[in-house]
């Protein structure tokens, strides 16, 4: 195989070529490295190239030869979002405080990740401690759209879709704590999931918001999601939010959905909320025709009404920045990080904040003195307070919406890719483009983004979501692989077949 | 949709009051900006108390956990010292190092 084929080829794909000896892990690795030199001048999606991922595939292909029996995804290359803690390669969760900081252990996602003989290839870019929905705030410069350069890949995790949407890998690791995998990958082509809050281990993913976030896959199918959900996922005892279940395999449950049978007599609920006023037109057409597909296949499809979800951004940015200004007090200038002494010196207090002053981007700012604002003395019950009730409703309108449909389904965001710039200076426009994936944070249920189509006006991606009930993401996956294999057929191959060639130094801007 | 009047609370004096309280040093500039993000976005969010009635009751954790206790024993996790002064801009003989904690006014 060229080298080219092997950047195109699932992760799933990958995985039998290397089982059967087809490949190595040396030359996929390479192959996706050259795509990474060819390509990331342009796009951006990557902090920080792992030198020894040659040296990893390398140790993967001797173990198989001499007969290791290796797991599924032994050999195939992966990218980690940098707010993912790793020992061999700088963390710095997209911000100037933490810049080549290395940690002194691994997250659990990646030590499993590393132990089921996933090859690291780097850390991605985002949006500066995941604030935000375009991966312009990260203090390293933004990433670019690879169907369009000068549009937005989305954030926070733009860094890993557009890595996985221009072939630089076939996975990448991302967190999930208001949209941030399944935004990005509605802009970019490609499918992401949040899973269950809970399903899998923050340990070592620098946190953002403790009572929202959490990890999960980003790839070009939904087969690939299930395959590396089912390597991250799982109780680990360094988290203690980390939910003691049993879960069944989620890749089984992508090739139990791919044959369409679970679609009959699947009750799918469409939020009113979540359409409608601010929908993009071509994104509105390709949900409803979606809609249409399932229902073609015996799906049957119930309006919910689910009254608290317009409160949910306005819950949303007041927990997220109460947790964040508490959870970003440890970037103190003493412990790890950045110090700044101001000029003739000062008291620790004075240092912390020339520290977090220098160190801390415009988005970040904004957000902890937000979240100090909504805790503090006299307005905590009126916004926290209040925040923390509507938080309850919404979850009421989910168990309400569950107790009459198997999931519901939304756009997975209101429009397609915007152009870079276009609302960095408004950050309320910015939040608004979390409408659709907050309600399921905050209510801690599973969520996915599958592409389903381009949207006719402007030729980009568009993505449908659907949610599940706790616990249910093994559900997601047998839908999001049923309406997948769906719109392939009518397509004749997957989204990514008609994304636009990446050249080596085209310019843009 | 946004609305564009800003909250009547936030004054450039609320702002430097919260920088301290979060110890982020601000120049005039960023107050002022700040003063006009944060009124924007604080008009938009307070509607959370038009539906949070005293009847209601608050969730801080979507899927709750109780008791989560673990043995008390060194855990498996367990940083050197070494290793846990990797990272530290400044250290001395195994000990983060600080400038004064107290100034001269106090």
């Amino acid at each position: 195989m060229t080298q080219t084929d092997l950047t195109r080829l699932s992760a799933a794909d990958l995985s039998a070529k290397l089982a059967s000896g087809e490949v190595s892990s040396v030359e996929t690795t390479a192959a996706h490295l050259e795509r990474i030199a060819e390509v990331d001048s342009e796009v951006h999606a990557f902090l920080h190239i792992n030198a020894r991922a040659h040296e990893v595939a390398a140790s993967i292909d001797a173990r198989r030869a001499a007969g290791e029996e290796l797991g599924p995804l032994a050999g195939v290359p992966l990218a980690i979002k940098d707010v993912l803690v790793t020992t061999d390669m700088p963390s710095t969760s997209g911000s100037k405080i933490l810049e080549g900081w290395m940690s002194p252990y691994d997250a659990t996602v990646v030590a499993r990740s590393r132990a089921a003989g996933l090859v690291p290839l780097g850390k991605t870019n985002m949006d500066e401690f995941a604030m935000g929905s375009s991966t312009e705030h990260s203090a390293y410069g933004p990433t670019h759209n690879p169907w369009d350069l000068t549009r937005i890949p989305g954030g926070s995790g733009g860094g890993s879709a557009a890595a996985v949407a221009a072939f630089e890998t076939p996975l990448a690791l991302g967190s999930d704590t208001g949209g941030s995998i399944r935004q990005p990958a509605h802009v970019t082509g490609t499918v992401g999931v949040k899973p269950t809050y809970g399903a899998v281990s923050r340990y070592g993913a620098i946190a953002l918001a403790s009572s929202l976030d959490q990890v999960g896959p980003c790839s070009r199918s939904v087969l690939d999601a299930g395959l590396l959900q089912d390597v991250i996922a799982g109780h680990d005892h360094h988290d203690s939010t980390s939910l003691p279940d049993a879960w069944p395999s989620m890749a089984a449950a992508a090739r139990e959905g791919a044959t369409g049978q679970v679609l009959k007599g699947l009750r799918v609920g469409v939020v009113k909320q979540l359409q409608g006023e601010g929908f993009q037109t071509g994104v509105t057409q390709r949900f409803t025709e979606s809609l249409a597909l399932l229902e073609a296949q015996g799906a049957e499809i119930v309006e919910i009404d689910a009254p608290h979800f317009e409160y949910a951004v306005a819950a949303y940015y007041l927990i997220l920045p109460a947790e964040a200004s508490s959870n970003l007090a440890k970037f103190d200038s003493v412990r790890f990080g950045l110090r700044v002494t101001p000029e003739g010196g000062g008291t620790v207090d004075h240092v912390m904040a020339a520290t977090r002053e220098a160190g801390f981007g415009p988005e970040v700012k904004r957000r902890i003195i937000l979240g100090t604002y909504a805790l503090s003395a006299g307005y905590y019950d009126a916004y926290y307070g209040s925040a923390q009730k509507v938080r309850t409703l919404i979850q009421r309108d989910f168990a309400s919406a569950f107790s009459r449909v198997d999931v519901l389904a939304s756009p997975s965001a209101p429009t397609t890719a915007f152009r870079l710039g276009e609302k960095l200076e408004d950050p309320m426009a910015m939040y608004l483009n979390d409408v659709t994936t907050i309600p399921a944070n905050l209510a801690g249920i599973p969520g996915i983004s599958v592409p389903n189509g381009l949207a006719p006006e402007d030729g980009l991606p568009v993505g449908i979501q659907f949610m599940a009930p706790a616990r249910e993401d093994a559900r997601l996956y047998r839908v999001g692989a049923a309406l997948e294999a769906l719109v392939e057929d009518q397509w004749g191959g997957p989204l990514w077949a008609q994304a636009p060639e990446l050249r080596a130094g085209k310019g843009v801007n | 949709m946004p609305e564009t009047s800003s909250s009547p609370e936030i004054t450039p004096e609320v702002v430097r009051h919260l920088s301290e309280l979060a110890k982020i040093q601000l120049g005039e500039d960023e107050i002022t900006l700040l003063t006009a993000d944060l009124g924007q976005i604080v008009s938009n969010i307070a509607k959370v108390s038009e539906v949070a009635t005293p009847d209601i009751p608050a969730t801080s954790h979507p899927i709750p956990l109780q008791n989560v206790f673990r043995p008390d024993v060194v855990g498996d996790n367990v940083l050197t010292a070494e290793q846990a002064l990797s990272g530290a801009p400044e250290q001395f003989e195994g000990r983060f190092v600080v400038s004064a904690i107290l100034g001269e006014e106090q």
